[in-house]
Parts: structure tokens; C-alpha cells; sequence
């Protein structure tokens, strides 16, 4: 027996719920901080308040010990400036990579992670989880020092870009003493456990299974200070309700607003389905201005193991590993290795330009593989067991290759580039990089609302969520101390209460699947690569019929059916929000990736603003912020952060 | 021969993982860490969990991580998805069973 229709066909009935239900009962709980979300920003907020002082409590819809994004693993801690290897300063690193990564970048987010990011590291280690090869288990790997014996990888070691630099690939491009070291190799697969096992030991109230629903505001009015949040279980169906003065709000961004692939590969995205908007959704909802919801990156289709390895199978360029053609004549293409600068393959379109025209001609024979056999033994050792070991999601993939025989000193892994159906890039998927804006203490334009990780917006990797977490949690201890909480408005919890239970009341109608795939139609159809006021508004009255007719209907016949139809509605917000913010950036833009038909202008200077949206009174409005709102970066930091005594204070027996 | 069900469609991909009844302990931890619930556990305690929900299951292998019995749980990659190598010496391919 393993599967339910197994259990059926042996027992002849399916097995009954297994958790006690409780549709329509509540608890409430006090605390002086509530996050939602306990991935790696919310679980690093929610130690870093308790370290302050601040009871607190966080909720996920999973269990923290392996939710989030993060949760499987992590492989490189990136943008440590500050570390003792690093030949760059942090503050100089941040303006470079503010600059790397475009107008559009959050450079609050950017300068706290190159500031803090090492004590964060510390930290980690300290907590138990493994930041150093103290096992001596790769040494004369290259970028390992045996003092520290931190590992550094050839990530963005010559600057912060992902495509090939002019002069990439030839000797002496990036030679030792000019490496910046500002990434370091780590063993992820120990850090959510030992975030989890932090949190209670802090006395933290951790709410497992339980998903946030929605931000409360004094006298339930759009934009007034917080009061609290509610959430309710998603195994059980209970409604929770936290009193609080302030909200940290670390879920994840926007995912399955175009596609829902469940059907063949599962969801085989870089996503789980738990990513579905809804920090920023409860975010607007509560009055916070939200930004960059109209920006737009490549479809994320599934398809090979692309959901794996970054672009995975299709690209093969796993750090330090050369792609070689059928015979084994190696590729021109960059490999994430030392030569390139720690550079990638597949975002440079000359490259693969230039292979395309290579097969054409002859010159290189399909299909690709990536060389582990022609690698150094150690870098293959260090590739395959540490980097793709501690990688988010692939430990067990490599545990499943090698009980079936791949061996990484004498195997090639198939490359899928050029063999798979593969349409070109389509700059599709809009929102994922949308969030929600913050001050320097990471807090929204909402008295007491905070924002860390992939809630805010254009948000990085795994690194800037633990740093921007562990701030926003000191940020939001401190205010909590200076304030007392608000009195919770009983008919904004009842009307959540109402809307969150609603479809446990239709016994049959619409399931979640569906619903989602309507609301990714509507998307494909009328807020695709080609865009003008006349589709997008077809699209936003197709978004309001679906509210009309088909919301209504939908059903979910237990708690974990409830938590995807809640998170439908997510979707269904963003939709809205996505498409209204399309609209309202009338110009085409190579930076946000938008094309609009109505408007070919590109990027002209007088667009060039972070375009915020927020709701008072349920009215929908705009606002028009300069990039770069937040000033110098060094000064802006240092002002706010006077008080900063770097790594906590930690390890003593109380 | 059992009794045979009319029964709907069975969901894509079906068994994302593989329980060995011989070796699972019935302990439920990948029930308690999988993100997403794609397991629940047995009605009869001490038995293998069942898997409820396989068509949400993102691969990210939390089960397999924390799984405290070695081969008690083997990851089952979907046919669509199964990678393939290439032996160098012998240009001989394989792929994952």
C-alpha cells in the first residue's frame, strides 16, 4: 500500500480526514511580534525579535523545520562581502551590484545583505548549522582556505553579472589575488532544522501548518497601524487570531499566476504551490503600497529536470562542470568556473547564438553533456557533493542518480539544450519579482507592518532573506518596546473569518485546479508578451466575472483543499494587481521586460520610477516613487543602524 | 481476483515516492516535514504513511532528507523526468530506473 487509490481499492473506502476538523472554532493569541511566513526570512525574524526581547510567535503552512524556498537547502551564501577573505568593501560590493542588477533593484535589501550577511553567516554556525569543511572533505578544491577553511565558490568573483564579461575564458582573466570572494559554499540541508530548533529553544510560539490569512488594522481601517494578523490551520481548519503591534510579513512571492502544471512532472517549477502571492495580497489588502508587479520574467515552464538545476538539464552549466558536444569536444560556453568569473550559459543570447550556428555548420555534434568524467577529481567531488548536495531540492536527486549507478568521475549528464522543444525566451510571468516597499527599518508605509525576504520587493536569494529577516525582526522588537498594541476590530475578523471559511460551505462546485486554471487563461490571453489598454482591460473584466460567477462556487471539502482555494484568491488578487499595474505603466520597457503596443516608447526618462499601488477605502491608487528613494547607502545604513553591535551575543546558558 | 472499483482517473504522476513496508518504521516524520502534505498519515499506527496528494509535489526531497531509516523511502522520478548520463569510456547512456 503507498498511494490513496491503493488504500481505497485494499480497504474499499477511503480513509477517513485524518485531523480532528474544526471549521468555525478560533484561538487567539498575544505576542509583541507575529511573522507570517516561516521560511528563511521568517524563521531569521523571528529568532532575531526573540533575541531582542519580543514574544513572538510565526506562523507557515508548513512546518518550519523544512518549509519555504530554503527549506531543502542552500548551496552558496552570496554577497558576503564583509567576510575576512573578501577582497571588496561591502558598501562599495552593494553599489555594484545595485548597479549589476538595474535601476529596478532594492538597494535597502542589497546594502543590509552585503553589511550583515557574514554575522548572519556567524550566526548560522553557531546555531549548528555547517558554514566551514571542518571534515577536511575537499581539500586542494579551489577557492577552499585551510586557515578558515571557508570554501569559496567562482561565483560572481570578478562582478555581480550573470553573462560572460568581455575577456571571459582567457588565461590569466581572473587570476587568484583578484578574486572578490564574496561567495562562499555552505551546507544548506543543516539550516532550517537548526532555525527551527533556535525558535523554540527562544520560546518563540511556532504555529506549524498554519497559513496567514490576512493583516489586521486598528479599527479595521485600509492603511491605520496593525493590530494583528489571522491565519487558520491548514490541517484542521481552525481560524487563528494573533494580537499584535507589529506584523513581519515573510512569505513568499507570486507563482502559478500563468501556469498550474500538476499533470505529468507535479509541480516542476523552481516553486513549490505554497508561492502563490500571498504576502503581497495580505500586504495591499491591509493598505501597504506594493511595487514592481508589472515587471515580467521568462515563462516558467516544466519540462526536463529544468525545475532542478536553475534552467537545469537544459543548461548543464553546474559550477566548474564543461559542456562538451557528442564527441567530447568542449563547448564554447561559460561554466560557472574560475576562467569565467563564476559567470552562467544560459542567460547570454551570443552564446547560444553562436553554438546554434556551430551545429548548423557542423562544427559541434548533438546532443551536449555536461563533463564530470573531464573534470579534476576534486572539483568533481566538490561539485557533485557539495554544491549540488546542498543545493535547494537536489540532494535527492544526486542520491537517486548514484543508487542507479552514475558515477561523477566517469559520467556525463545529458544536456537538453537545442534537443528539447524549447521556445524561444518569453518575457511572460509577471509579479514574481513585485513586492512589497519599506523604509530603512524594512517597515511598510503601514505603522507596524514589516517586510523581509521575497515579501519585499525584487527581492534576491537565500542569503538577503536571512539578513533582511534577521533585520526586520531586531527592527521590529525595537518598535514593539516603544508602543502598546491596538484593540483588534471584531468585524474585520469576522469578515475574514467569513470569507476564508466560505468555500467549506458548497458541499460540490469548483475545485481549486480549475479556478487556477482559469485565472492563468485569462493571464495567457490578455497579459502576455504583447500588451495594450484594450487587452488588459479584457482582462481585468474577465478577472471581475470570475469573482462573480465562478468564486462563489468553489468548494473545498477539507482543510488542505480549503488552503489552495484561499490561495486561489490570492492569485485571483494578483491577477488584478499585476494588470493594473500594466496598465498604469504606459510606456515599453527593456528593464521591466513589458512591451506595450499602445506605447513603444522605451524606457524613456520620465517612466523611470518604482510605480507603487496601494488601496484606501478599498479604492485603488498610485503613486510614482524615484528609484533610488532610499538615498546613499553607506550613510542611510549607518544612520539607522547606530545601535548595531553585529554578531548577537549568543551561546551562554541562561 | 479483488473486487474491481469504478474509480476516476488516477492524478499524474501518481507515486512520487516509493515506501519499502519492510523497512518504514511508521514514525511519520516526511508527514511532518513535507511543505506541502503531499502525505497523510496511516489509520493503522506503526504503518507506512499514504500518499494523498501526489500531483502537488514539487521534488524538493524534505521526505527523503529527514527520512531517519535508510532506504525506508526512495524517490520515484516521474517518467517525463527521469535524467540520463552518458558513460565517457563507453558512450554506454543510463538512466535513473
Amino acid at each position: 500500500m503507498g498511494t490513496w487509490n491503493e488504500f481505497l481499492q485494499n480497504e474499499g473506502t477511503p480513509p477517513e480526514w485524518p485531523y480532528p476538523v474544526k471549521f468555525g472554532e478560533e484561538t487567539e493569541i498575544e505576542a509583541d511580534v507575529v511573522v507570517l511566513g516561516g521560511g528563511i526570512a521568517g524563521c531569521w525574524a523571528a529568532i532575531s525579535a526573540a533575541r531582542n526581547g519580543a514574544r513572538v510567535v510565526i506562523m507557515d503552512k508548513g512546518d518550519i523545520r523544512r518549509s519555504g524556498s530554503g527549506g531543502p537547502g542552500c548551496d552558496h551564501w552570496c554577497n558576503v562581502p564583509a567576510n575576512p577573505h573578501s577582497r571588496v568593501d561591502p558598501d562599495e560590493w552593494a553599489n555594484d551590484e545595485m548597479n549589476t542588477l538595474g535601476d529596478f533593484s532594492n538597494g535597502i535589501g542589497i546594502e543590509i545583505q552585503c553589511r550583515e550577511d557574514f554575522d548572519t553567516l556567524l550566526e548560522m554556525e553557531q546555531m549548528g548549522g555547517k558554514i566551514r569543511d571542518t571534515n577536511d572533505d575537499f581539500l586542494g578544491v579551489e577557492g577552499r582556505y585551510d586557515d578558515t577553511k571557508f570554501m569559496f565558490s567562482p561565483r560572481y568573483s570578478v562582478d555581480g553579472r550573470l553573462a560572460p564579461a568581455e575577456g571571459w575564458g582567457v588565461p590569466g582573466y581572473n587570476p587568484p589575488e583578484q578574486r572578490k570572494n564574496t561567495v562562499i559554499r555552505v551546507w544548506g540541508t543543516t539550516f532550517k532544522p537548526a532555525l527551527k530548533k533556535e525558535c523554540l529553544k527562544l520560546g518563540v510560539k511556532v504555529l506549524d501548518r498554519v497559513m496567514a490569512t490576512s493583516v489586521l488594522n486598528e479599527g479595521g481601517k485600509q492603511g491605520a497601524r496593525v493590530v494583528g494578523a489571522t491565519g487558520i490551520n491548514v490541517r484542521t481548519g481552525e481560524f487563528v487570531i494573533v494580537k499584535a503591534p507589529t506584523v513581519i510579513i515573510s512569505a513568499a512571492g507570486l507563482g502559478f499566476l500563468y501556469t498550474l502544471d500538476t499533470e505529468h512532472g507535479g509541480i516542476s517549477t523552481m516553486h513549490s504551490r505554497n508561492e502563490c502571492g500571498d504576502a503581497t495580497v495580505m500586504a495591499w489588502k491591509a493598505g501597504a503600497k506594493i511595487t514592481m508587479m508589472e515587471g515580467s520574467s521568462p515563462s516558467r515552464f516544466s519540462g526536463g529536470l529544468k525545475h532542478k538545476w536553475y534552467t537545469g538539464g537544459a543548461d548543464a552549466s553546474y559550477e566548474n562542470v564543461a559542456l562538451v558536444d557528442a564527441d567530447n569536444n568542449v563547448l564554447p560556453a561559460p561554466k560557472q568556473s574560475w576562467e569565467d568569473g563564476g559567470v552562467m550559459f544560459s542567460p547570454n543570447a551570443k552564446v547560444i547564438a553562436d553554438l546554434r550556428e556551430g551545429i548548423k555548420e557542423g562544427k559541434y555534434k548533438l546532443p551536449f553533456f555536461a563533463d564530470f568524467a573531464g573534470m579534476k577529481p576534486e572539483e568533481a567531488h566538490a561539485t557533485w557533493d557539495l554544491m549540488l548536495s546542498e543545493e535547494s531540492t537536489t540532494k535527492v536527486m544526486i542520491d537517486t542518480m548514484e543508487a542507479d549507478g552514475f558515477d561523477k568521475y566517469q559520467d556525463q549528464i545529458l544536456n537538453y539544450t537545442f534537443i528539447e522543444m524549447q521556445p524561444s525566451q518569453q518575457y511572460r510571468d509577471a509579479g514574481s519579482g513585485g513586492g512589497i516597499m519599506t523604509d530603512w527599518d524594512l517597515m511598510s508605509n503601514v505603522e507596524g507592518l514589516y517586510a523581509a525576504g521575497g515579501s519585499m520587493f525584487s527581492p534576491q536569494d537565500h542569503s538577503y532573506c536571512a539578513a533582511t529577516g534577521r533585520y526586520a525582526g531586531r527592527k521590529a522588537a525595537a518598535f514593539a518596546k516603544k508602543t502598546t498594541a491596538g484593540e483588534i476590530c471584531r468585524a474585520q475578523v469576522d469578515a475574514e473569518k467569513e470569507r476564508c471559511l466560505a468555500p467549506t460551505k458548497n458541499a460540490t462546485g469548483m475545485d481549486w485546479k480549475e479556478l487556477n486554471f482559469g485565472i492563468n487563461r485569462v493571464m495567457q490571453y490578455f497579459a502576455s508578451e504583447h500588451k495594450n489598454e484594450t487587452l488588459l482591460n479584457m482582462g481585468l473584466e474577465e478577472i471581475d466575472r470570475i469573482e462573480k460567477n465562478a468564486v462563489p462556487q468553489l468548494s473545498a471539502t477539507d482543510p488542505h483543499k480549503l488552503m489552495r482555494a484561499l490561495e486561489d484568491l490570492c492569485i485571483l488578487d494578483s491577477a488584478k494587481i499585476v494588470m493594473n499595474a500594466m496598465k498604469e505603466r504606459r510606456t515599453t520597457s527593456m528593464k521591466l521586460r513589458i512591451e506595450r503596443e499602445d506605447f513603444p516608447e522605451t524606457d524613456p526618462e520620465e517612466e523611470k520610477h518604482y510605480l507603487a499601488q496601494y488601496l484606501k477605502d478599498g479604492e485603488l491608487h498610485f503613486e510614482r516613487i524615484p528609484i533610488r528613494y532610499w538615498g546613499d547607502l553607506k550613510e542611510q545604513y549607518e544612520a539607522h543602524n547606530q545601535d548595531y553591535t553585529g554578531v548577537y551575543d549568543y551561546g551562554k546558558e541562561e | 481476483m479483488s473486487k474491481v472499483y469504478a474509480m476516476p482517473n488516477v492524478a499524474t504522476p501518481s507515486t512520487p515516492v516509493k515506501i519499502d513496508p519492510e523497512k518504514c518504521i511508521g514514525c511519520n516524520t516526511c508527514v511532518n516535514t513535507c511543505q506541502i502534505d503531499v502525505f497523510m498519515p496511516n489509520p493503522e499506527k506503526g504503518k507506512p504513511p499514504i500518499i494523498l496528494h501526489p500531483d502537488e509535489c514539487w521534488y524538493c526531497g524534505c521526505c527523503h532528507l529527514d527520512c531517519p531509516t535508510p532506504g525506508a523511502l526512495l524517490f520515484n522520478w516521474p517518467l517525463p523526468l527521469k535524467p540520463r548520463w552518458r558513460r565517457k569510456e563507453t558512450g554506454v547512456i543510463s538512466q535513473t530506473r
